[in-house]
This record gives structure tokens, sequence and C-alpha cells, in this order.
């Protein structure tokens, strides 16, 4: 705790916001990274189990939107392995050793998903169909433990765990304990789950915006109709999840629990408030309900919840409001979209259609931004909470940074960087989607990403029958199928 | 203090990474580089084309030996890289500019339909090709001359501002080019466009000569400014220097004969560039900043380096295959995916047809990896043997 004491001298502040805005990009690309690919394999699965061709040209157009993000994701991923050297070369040079394991996983998972997503892009025009739909797998299940291998570096800065220090120089790793420390399955868990919300509702998003200009046909409702079942079956999961991660921070991070919940001395039948902001120890605009944060964290009112007082000023963190205020917006937003999710399978299961009032579409159309909120919202509150620690109760933040001037300036540049790489994520896939809009399936083919599935062979079949979209000839299982 | 054997084994396993890094990342950057001279728009579309179809399905994984650079830097050698990226802030941040820059002019172009459009994304792409090797290379630059403080107070501008450091640089530039232009002359053979193929033969003939001028000239510098590093590289490590220099010889009369062997040239020039980062290392050995940081003082516990021996078995488990199958995919099925770059052809050639599949079927190219190609032919086979009940059906 004297490390609290001279942690003053460099101001972390640029740094830290670099840091943050670069994650912030680049999760919701990982998002994509990790569930795309299973967004689209079903719906190439039910492409080639029902020989739907609406199921497979979606598959095949998703497949080309998913190779420009993961081209960007794999540059955005590559800006915060440097990033984590150049802003906190005080974290890497002391504890690089322990939280270089997971990293090194990860490593193995990404290069395994870029090789795959190279194989599975180029695969349409060659591969029989149930080849191809095999070579999407390894990108699904590399999503699932990459996501989990950098996930347990930062559940690593929550829980320390798999070390041995002595005089401030670690002695002794061990790397399974690093690996598995105690916040890994729920952060992992949370985190796989987040993917595939945002990465459905974002993707079911823009086909509730077709859905609501008048397009109803097949390929408008099953694109809005299979991400849309993916992100709805992880939202309840993921409700379920956070309640048990809230009791699990209570126990392990009390401090950032406190922050969460404006609990500010240890106390019995906590409130718990739902908005408000905290002004001198004042909560203003905020509504209390008795005990019932008490409840959530033990199932009881009895239950302690232990508030910021139980840590010197210094060591607690900064911005309660900010936490408090985005936890609230994440777990609103999580009933939000398990509200949708549980109207569009209650529709379901009484009438064996899909709901496409717009009452209900137009929320729909919105899930996605408010998954990547929520999700965003989420990344505030486990990185603002731990504040001011980098490795829980082990590190500053501001023993971590770099001493090396000029981060401001990178941070600029990094902003104006990023405003463009969100330009290109964004712009590219509508510039695709207007080209495959205006009518001639063959334009489709016309089309170019980064190592994008080869134009040949369906255009002539698309040709021939031009009120059909386009199928691929492989997916039908190879020229001697019929 | 002698280091462990652990510690020496994972600077070997860093030094293999980062050899693999300068030849498949180089020739990268080096398309970029060839891209970014190849002229005009109705000049250029030929050479642009052929770089598009090499590097486009590749780019990617070609990347993630960066990435393994950085975590194995962190993880075997903490202290070594918190110096290093403490004190080169500038010229990694600027070579992280160019990678950045590189990525989004990438993703871009192929979806660009004007051709001031594309240019703009490809030129960005190509200039970003040159900013990262040459700031990479002053980082090696500075490593090497000793000029990283262990405990370095923020940035160190004469560190790499050297004109030991700079001269890197530009070999670094030079090398890529070089590397690159060898592979690409393949790749036109490959396809039959013999005109593209004396192109690059003659462009990674003058690469080839200016890499090793400028590796003469730094060479000149190092007893000066790097003596330590000098002092092995004319001792223990002058065989692999004096292999780096044949090598190089011998592609030049390869070229020169017109004698564009695929496996033969390929190895060759992977060889002059492998056996000069080998000879950097070992030429450093024993320390990871010379004369400041040895290597016993700069290593991570031992357990540490044990898991990254598992992850580097993992890795070459999990991971060559896949590579060697990405490879093998790329050079049989990338010749029917011709289009790219079409609107920029198309504005050099407006009458020629869109191009279509060689007539004669071309002759698989022999990899490098012979044995990864045997094993990603096993792979596809076995892939096609699950897949045989749906293909009766």
């Amino acid at each position: 705790m004297g490390a609290v004491a001279h942690g003053l001298a460099v101001n972390p502040v640029p740094a830290r916001s670099q840091m943050g805005s670069s994650l912030g990009f680049h999760i919701i690309l990982a998002c994509f990274g990790i569930a795309f690919a299973a967004v689209t394999m079903t719906a190439e699965w039910i492409g080639i189990r029902r020989r739907d061709a609406a199921a497979l040209l979606l598959a095949r157009r998703w497949s080309k939107v998913m190779a420009v993000l993961v081209a960007v994701g794999a540059v955005s991923g590559t800006v915060l392995s440097y990033e984590m050297g150049l802003l906190w070369p005080g974290l890497m040079g002391r504890f690089g050793a322990a939280i270089g394991f997971p990293f090194s996983m990860e490593g193995i998972f990404f290069f395994l998903e870029a090789i795959f997503v190279g194989v599975y892009l180029y695969g349409w025009q060659r591969l029989p169909a149930w080849a191809h739909w095999w070579s999407g797998m390894p990108i699904v299940v590399a999503g699932v433990l990459g996501a989990m291998s950098v996930v347990a570096a930062n559940s690593w800065m929550n829980s320390p765990a798999g070390y041995t220090l002595s005089d401030g120089k670690i002695t002794s790793v061990d790397p399974v304990s690093v690996f598995f420390n105690a916040s890994t399955p729920y952060e992992t868990a949370h985190m796989v789950l987040a993917a595939y919300m945002v990465t459905g509702f974002l993707i079911a998003g823009v086909y509730a915006v077709g859905l609501l200009r008048g397009r109803r046909d097949r390929y408008h409702r099953l694109g809005f109709a299979v991400p849309f079942t993916l992100a709805g079956i992880a939202a309840p999961l993921q409700v379920m999840m956070g309640d048990i991660i809230a009791r699990f921070i209570a126990h392990n991070q009390p401090v950032k629990f406190a922050a969460m919940e404006y609990v500010a001395r240890t106390t019995r039948d906590a409130p718990e408030w739902l908005g408000g902001i905290l002004i001198n120890g004042h909560v203003y605009f905020g509504a209390a309900i008795p005990a019932f944060d008490s409840i959530l964290a033990g199932f009881s009112p009895h239950t302690q919840v232990i508030g910021w007082d139980s840590v010197p000023p210094a060591q607690r963190p900064p911005l309660d409001t900010l936490v408090h205020l985005s936890f609230d917006l994440m777990v609103g937003l999580g009933f939000f979209l398990l509200a949708l999710a549980a109207w569009q399978g209650w529709w379901w299961w009484f009438h064996r259609r899909l709901l496409v009032t717009a009452w209900f579409l137009v929320p729909s159309a919105l899930s996605g931004v408010a998954a990547v909120a929520a999700m965003e919202a989420g990344w505030v509150v486990t990185e603002v909470g731990r504040q001011p620690w980098i490795v829980y109760r082990v590190l500053l933040v501001s023993n971590a940074v770099t001493p090396a001037s000029g981060v401001p300036v990178t941070l600029a540049v990094m902003l104006a960087l990023y405003a463009i790489l969100t330009v290109v994520s964004i712009g590219v896939p509508m510039i695709m989607s207007r080209r495959w809009r205006r009518g001639a399936p063959a334009e489709e083919e016309a089309e170019q990403v980064p190592y994008g599935p080869a134009p040949a062979g369906a255009a002539a079949s698309a040709a021939r029958h031009p009120a059909r979209p386009a199928v691929p000839r492989a997916s039908f299982g190879g020229p001697e199928a019929p | 203090m002698s280091p462990s054997p652990e510690a020496i084994a994972a600077a070997a396993i860093l030094f293999v990474v980062i050899a693999a890094y300068a030849l498949f990342g180089g020739a990268d950057y080096g398309g970029g580089i060839w891209d970014l001279l190849a002229g005009s728009a109705g000049r250029g579309a030929a050479p642009r084309g052929l770089i598009d179809e090499a590097i486009t399905p590749v780019w990617e994984a070609n990347h993630v030996w960066l990435v393994f650079i950085l975590v194995l830097l962190w993880t075997a050698f903490p202290p070594a890289f918190a110096a290093i990226m403490t004190a080169l802030f500038i010229p990694l941040s600027l070579s992280l500019l160019g990678i950045v820059l590189r990525g989004a002019g990438f993703a871009f172009r192929h979806t660009a339909q004007r051709l001031q459009m594309q240019q703009l994304t490809g030129a960005t792409f190509a200039a970003a090709s040159l900013i990262t090797p040459f700031f990479m290379g002053t980082v090696v630059g500075a490593v090497a001359t000793g000029q990283v403080p262990v405990h370095p107070a923020g940035n160190v501008l004469a560190a790499w501002t050297s004109p030991t450091a700079i001269l890197t640089g530009f070999l670094f530039v030079a090398a890529c080019a070089y590397i690159s232009a060898v592979f690409l002359i393949l790749e036109a053979r490959q396809r039959g466009h013999h005109d593209l193929t004396r192109y690059f033969s003659l462009r990674a003939t003058a690469a080839g000569a200016l890499t090793g001028a400028l590796a003469g000239a730094t060479f000149a510098e190092l007893p000066a400014s790097a003596p330590h590093v000098f002092a092995r590289l004319t001792g223990i490590a002058l065989p692999l220097v004096a292999i780096s220099i044949a090598a190089g010889i011998v592609v030049l009369v390869m070229l020169w004969l017109r004698w564009y062997h695929a496996l033969a040239l390929r190895v060759t020039a992977a060889i002059a560039v492998a056996a000069v980062v080998w000879g950097w290392g070992l030429a450093q050995y024993p320390y990871l900043l010379p004369t400041s940081l040895p290597l016993a003082a700069g290593s991570a516990p031992t357990a540490a380096l044990v898991a990254e021996f598992v992850v580097a078995g993992l890795a070459v488990l999990l991971v060559a295959p896949g590579f060697a199958l990405l490879y093998f995919l790329q050079q049989r099925l990338l010749l029917t995916a011709a289009q790219t770059d079409a609107g920029l052809r198309m504005a050099a050639q407006p009458e020629r047809a869109p191009p279509g599949r060689p007539a004669v079927a071309p002759a698989p190219a022999a990899t490098p990896m012979t044995t990864a190609l045997v094993m990603a032919v096993l792979a596809i086979r076995a892939i096609r043997d699950v897949l045989s009940p749906s293909h009766r059906r």
C-alpha cells in the first residue's frame, strides 16, 4: 500500500483515455469475431439442410461483411497489444511474466481464427457444402476460447493470482492459476454472452429496418430471425449471469461493488439505488428501494454490504456516479433486451409466426445499439470500478503508466484514426448492402472484400434466374448433387 | 550469472518468430512498397493487381506474427519489453500508425468504387507499408546499438535517430522490397504473367543490390556504434553472416540466369533474410539490451518460460497445419479470384475481357514448407472423407 504515496508523479488520464477508447472500439469488433461466424453458420446450416436459397444468400453476404469486420478487428487488436507496452510499461515490466500466458494462448486462437476465416471465405466456391460449413467451426470454437484467454488477462487484473513477489519482482509464476483466476469463469461467460447479444441484435436490427420499410420477403425475415434467435437465447442467460456476477463482485471486489451501488458505509439493510447522482456524499435524483441491495447481495435484508469507507479515500474508485449510472444502464438495457426476446418468443410459441408489427420492430431495430451500449457500460463498470488499481490491490495505475511524453498526441491521433476505422467498418457493409439491394444479383458477385469469396459460378446461375437470389453452386453438395 | 537454458530457449523461439515475421510480414510490406512504386493508375495496374492477389488472403495471418513477437517479449523478457516500449515510444507509435492506416486502406480499397477513392485508399495502404518497416528498423537499430536504457525516464530520441538506427530503418525497407519482389516473381510465373515475371525480376535484383549496399553501410557503422554486436558478428556469428551474404549472391545469380526455380529461389531468399536475423540475435547474446541488461537478469521465472514453450508447442500442433492449409488453398483457389482492383485494371485496359480462369490449369506451386504442405493435403483429404456421405446422398 506504500505505493499509493509515490504514485502521483505521472498523470495517467491521457493513457487511460487512450486505452479505454481503443478497448471500447475493439470490443465491438471482437464481438463479431466471437459470434458472427456462429450466426453465419446457422444461416448456412438452414440453407444446406432445407435447400433454402435465401438462407444461403444471407450466409454468403454475411461472410463478406465478416471479412471486413475481422480485418478491422485484427488491426485494432494489434493496436491493443502495442498499447499494453506503450502505455503501461510499469504493468508489463513487473507482471508481464504472469499476464503474458493468457495473451499467448489468445495468440494461438487468434491465429486459428484468422486462418479459418480465410478458408471459410474462400471455400464458398470450391469446397463441398458440408465441408465448407465445417471449415467455419474452428472460427466459432477459437472465438470463444480466444475471448476466454483475453478475458482471463483482464480477470487477472481484478483477481491477481498465481505468482510470488519478492522485493517487487516476480520470482515464480503458476500459469494455470493465472489463467483460471477467481474472476475468469464469470467474466468469460459474461463476455461471450455479450458478444452473441451484440452481434445478434446488431444484425437483426439491420433486417428489422428492412422489414419496417416493407421488405417482408423470406430473405429479410430469415435475416432478422436467425441472429435475433441467437441473441434472444443469450439474453436471459446473460441476465442470470449478471445477477450471479454481482454477488461475486460484492464478495471479491467489495469497493467496486460499493461504487456500483452507492454504498458509502458498511451496513445491513443496504438500499438499492436506481439512478441518482452522487454529490458530496448525497444521492440526488435517485430512487432507493429499501434493503433491496442487501437482498440482491445475499438473499436477505440482513446481509452486510461492505461500503467504500472500508478503504482509505486514495484507494476508492473515482467517478462513482459514472460507475453507478453505467451499471444501471447495463442492467436496464439487459432487461429491455430480455423483454424483446421474450415478446418474440411468446409470439412464436403460440402463433408459430414471426412477429413483425412496427411496435416490435422499431425497438428491435434499436436493439443492437442497446446491446453495444450495455456492453460498453459494463466495461466502464469493471474498468473504472477497479481504479485506482491496474492490478487490484497490487499495482496502481499511476505506477504502471509510461513516463514517455507524447501520450496526449497519440491519443488525439488514435481518436482520429478510429473515427476513420468506424467509418470503414460501418460504411463498407452499407455500401455493399446498397449494391446488393440495387436489384441485379450479378452486382453482388463483383463485390470485393479482403479475402472475400471469389466471384464466379454463382454469377452465371444468377443470370439464368434473375428473379431468384444467387445461390452458390457448391452449396448444394457439388455439381453432381441435384 | 549465466542465463538459464530456458531463457536461451525462449530467446531462440523469439528469434524464430522474428525471422518468420521478417519473411511473411516483410513480403507483405514489400508488396505495399512495390504498389507505391508501380507508377500511374494505367501503368501500375497489372503489377498492382498481382500484388493484391498475392497479399489479400494471407494479409491478416501474416500479422499475427507481430502479435506473437510482442507477447513473447513481454512474457519472457518483461523488463526489456518495458524499457523498449518506453524509450522508443515515438518510433513504435509511428510503426503502429502505419499498421492502422494500412489496415484501414486495405479494408476500404476493395469496396471503393470510384477510381479516385481507390487511388486514395491504395496510396494510404502503400505509404503505410513504407512507414511501418522503416520505424521497426530504427527500433531494432536502437536496441542493437545499446541505446535503450534499462530504466528509461521517458522517450530517448537519440536512441533511434543515430546513423546506425536510421540506416537499419532503410535496410528493413529495402529487405522487405527485396523478399517481396522475389516472391512476386514466382506468383507472376505461376499465373503465367511472363511480363510481370520479368518486371519483378528486375526489381528484385535492384532491391537485392540495394539491400546488400545498405547492409554493408550499416555494418561499417557498427564498430563505433555497437562494439559488442560488431565483435560477435565478426566472431561467433560470422558463419551466419557469411551464409546470408552467400544466399543473397546466389539469388542474384539465379535472377541473372533467369532460373526461376520456385522452391530454390524462395528458400535461398528466405535464408538470406533469416540468417541475418539470427546473426543479429546471436550477436546480442548474452544481452537483451546490450550491454546493460543481460539475458539472465531480464528473463521471466522459469515456469512462465516453460508455459511459453507449451504455447509454442501448441502453436506448432494447431496453427502450422491450419497455416499450411491456408497457403495451400491460396495457391490453388486464388487463381480464380482474379477480379481484384477491377476498376483500376479496367481504367488501364477498357477493352480487356474480365480475367477468368486460366485455360491451362497451373501446376501446384511448390512452397518452402513442403512438410506442412503434406499435412495440408492430408487435412483436406480428411475433410473430404468426413464429407463423402453427404456427397453421395
